[in-house]
Formats: C-alpha cells, sequence, structure tokens
C-alpha cells in the first residue's frame, strides 16, 4: 500500500552505493574479545532501501556504525571491507570521514532528543551542518536552514527555527534530526529506530516522512528496526540478523510469504498481528504443549473489582504567578490555570477480566494507572475497590495499609524497577517482608516457589539485575507483583523495552498467571496489536477523556470513534 | 522458557564471600594507580595502627645534645630544635591526623548524607531548610569558619573534629541531595512503595544503597581535605596543642628553620601530609569500583 514503484532501483548492475563484504567487528571486553558482528556481506543499490531486522544483540546497529566509523574505542573492525560509492571506508582517514558524514551519508538515531544539543537553537544546529559542510555562505544560511525545516514539513518554520529541542514534542524532534541529516543531501542515511519511543500516528507520518524524502532525491537508505511489520511496509528489501550473523537476505514481499530460514520464521512467529491468539506467538514446538487460554466466563451480577466514578486529575500549570498565589495562600487557583491530564473517566473492572487502557503518550492512561495504583492522589471522582473507597486514602499512607497487597503493578521498563543494589530473590522477597507475616525459614522457599511459577531458573535469584537478561528481569518484576497473591495487577506496557520472541513468552506468562490465580489485569499499552492478544475488554483514551469502551473485538474490528480508526490505521501491518 | 534456556547453569555465581574479595583482586590490578593507592593506605592505617610500638626513639624525648641533625642513619629524618627524632615523630602522628579524619568524616557522612538524601527525596520544606543552611555556610570562607568555630568553642582535638565536620556538610548535602532527587521518581523507588515500604525504609534500604558509590568518593576526597584542615588548624595555633607530635605543629614548628638551613624539620612532615592527601584522593576512584555492583560482573 505505501510502496510506489521504484524506477531507479536497478540491483545488480550498476555499482551499489554501498558494499559490506565480510565485515567483522570485535570488541575488547573484561571477558576477552567479543565479536559483535561475524562475516556480514551486504550490499545497497542507489536508490535502495533496506531494512535490517533483529533483536538486541543481533549486531544490526553495530554494523552501521562500523559503516560510519562510529564505533567506541573498545569496538574495531577486525576484518572485511566496506565500500561506499567505490571508496574503502575502514582504509579512509578520519579527515576524510568526517568530510563524508553529513555530507555524503547520515544517520538518525533512536532518542531525538539526545540527539540534539538541549542548549541550542534548532535552527542553529542545521546551520552548523550546513556551514560544516560548506553548503552555504554565512549570508544565507539561515534561509537555507528555515528552508531544510520546511522540507521536513514543519509548520512555521521560521519560528521553529528559534525553538530550543525542549519545547518542541517527539515527532517534531525527529523531524528536526531528519532535516539535520538530510541538510547537505546525503546519498546514504541510516536511521537506528527511528520511531521507537514515538506514538504510533506519530511513527507513521515520520516513516512516510523520510520515505518521501529519500524517494524524491533518489537517496539510499538503511533501516535498522526490530518491528517486522515496520521493515515489510517501508523497505524494497530485508536483511535479517541473528547474533551477529546475516540470516536472511530477500524482497520484503518474500520475506513474508515464504521466509526461508527458522529464525526468520520465528520472529514473524513471535509478532503480534491481526487473527492470531497469544498461544500462535509461541514456537510452533511449544504452541503444543502449552493449555489453551481459559476463559473464565465474567459473572455481570457479581459486583465489579474496581469502579472508578469521574476521575479527574488536574496539575496546576507552571508559572510565577501561581507559585506566589500558593505561596501567600490569597486567592484560590483560577480555572484556566490547571491542566486537567485525567479529565472526567469512567469505568470498571470485573474480578478475572483483563481490561486494556490504550492510548498516545500524554493522554492520561498513566496517570489514571498511578491513580488507581495509589501512587498519586487524584483531585475529584471515586475509585472503589472491592467494594472500599481507596480513593479517599492519602497516597502517601497507603504504601503500608494492608489494601497495598491487593493491587500491584508491573512496570514498564524491567530495569529501571529493579533495585540495582538487590538481587532478583531480595528483589521478590520485598513485598512479602514488608506485606506479609511470612517467617524468615519460609522466605527463601515463598521465593522459589514464585521464580518457578514466572519460569525464572533458580539459579539466578543469587544475581542483580544487571546480570540478567531482559527478559528475566521482566519476569523477576511479575514474581515480585504477584508474589502477595493481589486482586488486580497494573501491567504498565510490561514487554514495551523487551524483543519480540521475549514478548510473546510473557505474554502467555502473564496469560497463563491470570488463569491459573485468578487475577484482574488492567493493561496500559500503545500497543493495539499486543492489546488486542490479552484483553478481554479495551479502553481508548485521548486527551484525558475516554473516547470508546467495549469488547476487545468489537473496538478492533468495528471501531466507533474516528480516534481509534486513525490508531488502527497507523500500525504497519506486514503483508499477509 | 525458550531464552533463558541460552545461558548455561555453569554461569551460576560463586559463593559472595569468595566474589567479594576476587572483584577487589580485580579492581586493584586494573587499575594500577588503584593498586598504588590501596598500598599507600595501607601503609598509613599499619603506621597509625602500630606506629607508636616500633618508632626507635620516644617521639616526646628531647635530647638537646643531638639537637638540629641533618638526616643520618641514626636518625633518618633528623632530629628537631629540641633534638627530638623526627621520624619517630612523624610516624607516631599519622595515628592522631588518621583519627581526626576519620572520626570527622565518619560524622559528616552521617549528619550530611542523611539531610542530603532527605533533602533530595522529600522536597520541599525539608529541601528548602538543608539546602539553606548549607549555602549558609558555603558563604563563609571554609578555613576562616573552622578557625572560627574551634576558637570559640575550645582549643581540643574534639572541636576540631567537629569544625571539620560541619565545613564539610556543604558537599555531602549537595552530592547526596543530587543523586537522591534523581533517583526519587525511579521505577525501583516506585516498585519499593508497592511492596509496602515507608518513607524512611525507602530512604534507607533502597535510596541510600544507590548512592553509595557516588559517596564513597566523596568520603576518600574529604579525607584528604580533613587531613589537610586539622593539620591547618594546627599549624595556625588552634587544636592539637605541642609537644604533641601533629604533622601541622610539626611543619610550624620547621617553618622558621627552613632559611637557616634545617630543612629536614618542616619537609618530612610536610611530605607525609602530601602522601596522606595524595593517597586519598587517589583512593576515591578504586572505592567507588570496589562498591560498585554494577562492576562486579
Amino acid at each position: 500500500m505505501l510502496k510506489a514503484p521504484t524506477p531507479e532501483v536497478d540491483v545488480g548492475t550498476a555499482l551499489p552505493l554501498l558494499d559490506i563484504r565480510d565485515l567483522t567487528v570485535e570488541f575488547a571486553t573484561r571477558r576477552g574479545v567479543v565479536q559483535a558482528v561475524k562475516k556480514v556481506n551486504i550490499t545497497l543499490a542507489k536508490g535502495e532501501t533496506l531494512g535490517i531486522v533483529g533483536e538486541s544483540g543481533s549486531g544490526k546497529s553495530v554494523t552501521s556504525y562500523a559503516v560510519m566509523r562510529i564505533l567506541d574505542r573498545a569496538g574495531s573492525i577486525a576484518e572485511g571491507s566496506v565500500l561506499f560509492s567505490g571508496l574503502d571506508l575502514r582504509a579512509a582517514p578520519e579527515s576524510d570521514m568526517r568530510d563524508l558524514r553529513g555530507r555524503e551519508m547520515s544517520m538518525i538515531f533512536q532518542s531525538p532528543r539526545l540527539a540534539l544539543n538541549p542548549i541550542r537553537k534548532v535552527g542553529h544546529q542545521i546551520e552548523d551542518v550546513l556551514l560544516q559542510h560548506a553548503q552555504v555562505g554565512n549570508e544565507s544560511v539561515s534561509d537555507k536552514a528555515v528552508e531544510v525545516l520546511e522540507q521536513v514539513r514543519i509548520a512555521r518554520p521560521k519560528e521553529r527555527y528559534h525553538a530550543y529541542p525542549f519545547e518542541l514534542s517527539g515527532g517534531m524532534c525527529q523531524r528536526v534530526v531528519i532535516a539535520l541529516a538530510l541538510a547537505c543531501r546525503p546519498q546514504l542515511l541510516i536511521a537506528d529506530e527511528p520511531t521507537t519511543g514515538l506514538d504510533v500516528t506519530t511513527q507513521k507520518a515520520v516513516m512516510d516522512l523520510v520515505v518521501e524524502l529519500t524517494r524524491e532525491r533518489g537517496m539510499s537508505t538503511i533501516l535498522i528496526t526490530h518491528d517486522l511489520g515496520l521493515a515489510a511496509a517501508y523497505c524494497d528489501r530485508v536483511v535479517v540478523m541473528e547474533k551477529g550473523h546475516v540470516v536472511e537476505t530477500s524482497p520484503s514481499e518474500t520475506i513474508f510469504k515464504h521466509p526461508a530460514h527458522a529464525y526468520t520464521r520465528k520472529l514473524m512467529r513471535a509478532t503480534p498481528r491481526p487473527g492470531i491468539t497469544l498461544r500462535d506467538l509461541l514456537p510452533e514446538e511449544e504452541t503444543a504443549r502449552a493449555r489453551p487460554v481459559a476463559h473464565n466466563p465474567v459473572l455481570a451480577t457479581e459486583a465489579p473489582l474496581l469502579a472508578v466514578e469521574n476521575l479527574v486529575k488536574e496539575y496546576p500549570r507552571k508559572g510565577v504567578s501561581t507559585t506566589l498565589k500558593k505561596m501567600f495562600g490569597t486567592t484560590p487557583v483560577p480555572e484556566g490555570d490547571v491542566f486537567r491530564a485525567v479529565d472526567g473517566i469512567s469505568f470498571q473492572i470485573a474480578r478475572g477480566e483483563s481490561v486494556g487502557l490504550v492510548g498516545e503518550s500524554g493522554c492520561g492512561k498513566s496517570t489514571t494507572s498511578m491513580m488507581v495504583m495509589r501512587l498519586i492522589d487524584k483531585t475529584s471522582g471515586t475509585i472503589t475497590f472491592g467494594g472500599e473507597d481507596i480513593g479517599s486514602i492519602p497516597a502517601r499512607s497507603f504504601a503500608t495499609l494492608p489494601q497495598r497487597k491487593r493491587i500491584q503493578m508491573v512496570f514498564q521498563d524491567p530495569t529501571d524497577s529493579l533495585n540495582p543494589r538487590f538481587t532478583a530473590a531480595r528483589a521478590i522477597a520485598d513485598p512479602l517482608l514488608r506485606l506479609s507475616d511470612i517467617s524468615r525459614g519460609e522466605l527463601r522457599a515463598r521465593c522459589e516457589e514464585l521464580a518457578t511459577q514466572v519460569g525464572l531458573p533458580l539459579q539466578f535469584l543469587d544475581r542483580f539485575p544487571h546480570q540478567l537478561s531482559g527478559g528475566q528481569k521482566a519476569r523477576v518484576g511479575i514474581a515480585r507483583a504477584i508474589a502477595l497473591k493481589p486482586d488486580l495487577i497494573i501491567l504498565d506496557e510490561p514487554t514495551a523495552a523487551l524483543d519480540v520472541s521475549v514478548q510473546a513468552v510473557v505474554l502467555n506468562l502473564l496469560q497463563d498467571l491470570k488463569d491459573s490465580l485468578g487475577m484482574s489485569y488492567l493493561f496500559v499499552s500503545h500497543d493495539l496489536n499486543v492489546v488486542r492478544l490479552l484483553c478481554d475488554r479495551v479502553i481508548v483514551m485521548n486527551t484525558g477523556r475516554i473516547v470508546e469502551q467495549g469488547p476487545t473485538q468489537r473496538v478492533m474490528d468495528a471501531p466507533e470513534a474516528a480516534y481509534t480508526r486513525d490508531l488502527l490505521a497507523a500500525i504497519p501491518h506486514p503483508p499477509v | 522458557m525458550t531464552e533463558t534456556v541460552s545461558i548455561a547453569p555453569a554461569a551460576a555465581p560463586k559463593q559472595s564471600s569468595n566474589s567479594v574479595f576476587s572483584h577487589a583482586v580485580y579492581v586493584v590490578s586494573e587499575n594500577p594507580v588503584t593498586g598504588l593507592a590501596f598500598g599507600l593506605f595501607a601503609l598509613i592505617a599499619l603506621c597509625a595502627l602500630i606506629g607508636p610500638y616500633i618508632v626507635p626513639y620516644d617521639p616526646l624525648a628531647s635530647d638537646t645534645a643531638a639537637a638540629l641533625q641533618a638526616p643520618s642513619w641514626k636518625h633518618w629524618f633528623g632530629t628537631d630544635q629540641l633534638g627530638r627524632d623526627i621520624f619517630s615523630r612523624v610516624i607516631v602522628a599519622t595515628r592522631l591526623d588518621f583519627i581526626i579524619a576519620i572520626t570527622s568524616v565518619a560524622l559528616v557522612f552521617v549528619m550530611g548524607g542523611f539531610a542530603g538524601i532527605a533533602a533530595g527525596f522529600f522536597g520541599g520544606w525539608t529541601d528548602r531548610v538543608v539546602s539553606r543552611l548549607a549555602d549558609t555556610i558555603m558563604a563563609f570562607p571554609l578555613f576562616v569558619l573552622a578557625m572560627g568555630i574551634v576558637a570559640a568553642l575550645g582549643n581540643t582535638v574534639t572541636n576540631i573534629v567537629i569544625a571539620t565536620a560541619i565545613i564539610n556538610f556543604p558537599l555531602y548535602v549537595r552530592v547526596a541531595r543530587a543523586e537522591a532527587n534523581v533517583r526519587r521518581e525511579a521505577g525501583f523507588v516506585q516498585a519499593a512503595r508497592l511492596s509496602g515500604n515507608g518513607d524512611f525504609r525507602i530512604l534507607l534500604a533502597h535510596i541510600l544503597p544507590n548512592i553509595m558509590p557516588i559517596m564513597m568518593v566523596q568520603i576518600s576526597l574529604t579525607m584528604g581535605y580533613a587531613i589537610l584542615n586539622a593539620a591547618g588548624l594546627s599549624f595556625i595555633g588552634l587544636g592539637v596543642k605541642p609537644p604533641t607530635p601533629e604533622w601541622g605543629i610539626m611543619v610550624a614548628e620547621g617553618a622558621a628553620n627552613i632559611i637557616s638551613g634545617e630543612w629536614w624539620i618542616a619537609l618530612f612532615p610536610g611530605a607525609a601530609l602530601m602522601i596522606a592527601v595524595f593517597t586519598f584522593n587517589l583512593l576515591g576512584d578504586g572505592l567507588r569500583d570496589l562498591v560498585d555492583p554494577q562492576r562486579r560482573t
């Protein structure tokens, strides 16, 4: 649907723009030399868009860093050659590379905010690139910078020229980064996970822009991503990497219809997509073993476990006037000076039900979950949990109350949510020590029982978080959340930081735990494909309000609200 | 299930007591400067512990017949105006300077560290009071403030310790406050709250251990500073009184004789002082590596 015919692609006949041959990249570490990339061969024709897909640790980013010669000090190209328009980049002196970077080959990084200098106006940052490569003279440089901003479809470029990165949204920052990368009209653009961390509608806008600009200029693009759907939707050819090796290279139409390598098949299976069940994500041999998803009938007559009525959270807009007023306490904060993050929402969760809460960043879904979690206080409205009004208990004193046991949470980032100085066992034991009357002697046994439940091998219990993989850390976080046998668990994008194959396993684990322990889930996510698999019902939020709620199947297949339709349309789908 | 299989069970960690020791060996061997710092530290600690029992002469015994002798095999560092053996005095003085530094740093670590963490974690009024207190102390020239405190409270070792602690207070408050502030919103703090930890337990059990690596650097730097400060106070006649052997006093006593050619009286205690400060400054990096779990792979 997105692919227009690309006549300028002539693979094989002409000299390729980029020719990577037998590239091997090594890193010197405490445990000796590690090969991150092993004998990789990739060619890129002029005007071609190539996707490099792989999970973390596959060497896809390292390959691109080697091309740009921006490996960190421990890394070096051990073998092979990188030819860019016939020029050997491996042998080129650093001064030549400096000249090439930005002028002939550019890069877009994962986090647009980190890629921009926070204390310089974006216009000046673009000027730096233009002046560095002597594209324009000093007098016309600011006009040129505005023109470049205009080309990346930034509205009111003259005003944005004077903006600092913190004044722009994430999508806008990424546009500025693209403007920086394309300012000198390079021949090669490397985009390293350019849309990770952006909302799905922003992702679509950014990717459409990149593809359009590169096609317009006949540029070659390498798109590095972990998302097969994204690669398939925007690339001509896809290279699949695993543990430093290229396992498959095919045109993107055929790779989905006839994946040749077992790893590609495994990746494809694990990618959530419409029309499958949760068990289909697992590798074939495990699907057979997994129990079928039990459908606990939700009793409509029973009182709901959680009922939220007209919940509102307001934040004062920051400014000298309000701060002063608050300090002197004379006048109440006027109506217009507050920002309503959550604007009067009502929903219910039944016992044993899993409800998805979806929306883009800033829609208020995290604020809602924090209020239900009793980590922050509401402004108004009620939160009734198990027949008790917990909304009126201040968040500060909730931590040590017995009700704390019944609502737990699994956090978005498994690394950030584990204390770096606690071993896995200590992290799992923490809620048990504080909120249950378990004896010291039984503690270890209970930890081991929980670890077994979440599929964490027992020898990992004595490791620190940095010695565990992402999937193992996620398991520790889940074990900690279920340790007190809660009634409700809030899952805040629990798989957002994980690879798809690990995500598949963790999602299935969550489903099994729900079935065996009879918990309810509130699943907060921006990924509709994942919500579709795990949730019975879905709530769609936008700008602090609920725009639509209903059974998952109905909302996904026949959305009523225009916003829901936009969200669904923006998901990149692999060709089926 | 799948992704756990790739890690062999053989990679399980060794017993913890063993791994702490091997980690220390690794940290020292990885960086020779750290090795040197730990070696010098061990030497200083040894002098402080057993110095008074191994020195060749009584550090207080004067022998006017042997006054102002240059360094020789008999008196390695020479003798001073009263004929006291400077080598013995330098070694014996280590203990006093060491004790002053350690107690004052321990005192300020507990006071400043805790006040700083609380300020960073709670914010609001706690932060305002603690930060303004630190700012007020910073507003004085620190050495002059220390002089004032010792002069006002009385000329004793205890008061030197208190004065040194007070002038280091803002440094600890600022480091601890900044570090705690960053971690206030971290996921593991939220998780700790969900696990039923109250504010104080979060502070002590979750945040404090995580800022220890950076506090270790601070401790090591202020140890050097504390020694220098104690010696400085003694040099100008506050704090430790003669004839007690102390590096600052000894430098002060020897200073008058440098012009007349008896350089050794001031040089050796001064060199001891320099080596001690140098050691503590170098030690910081090594200590940080030692307590940082990220390095313990």
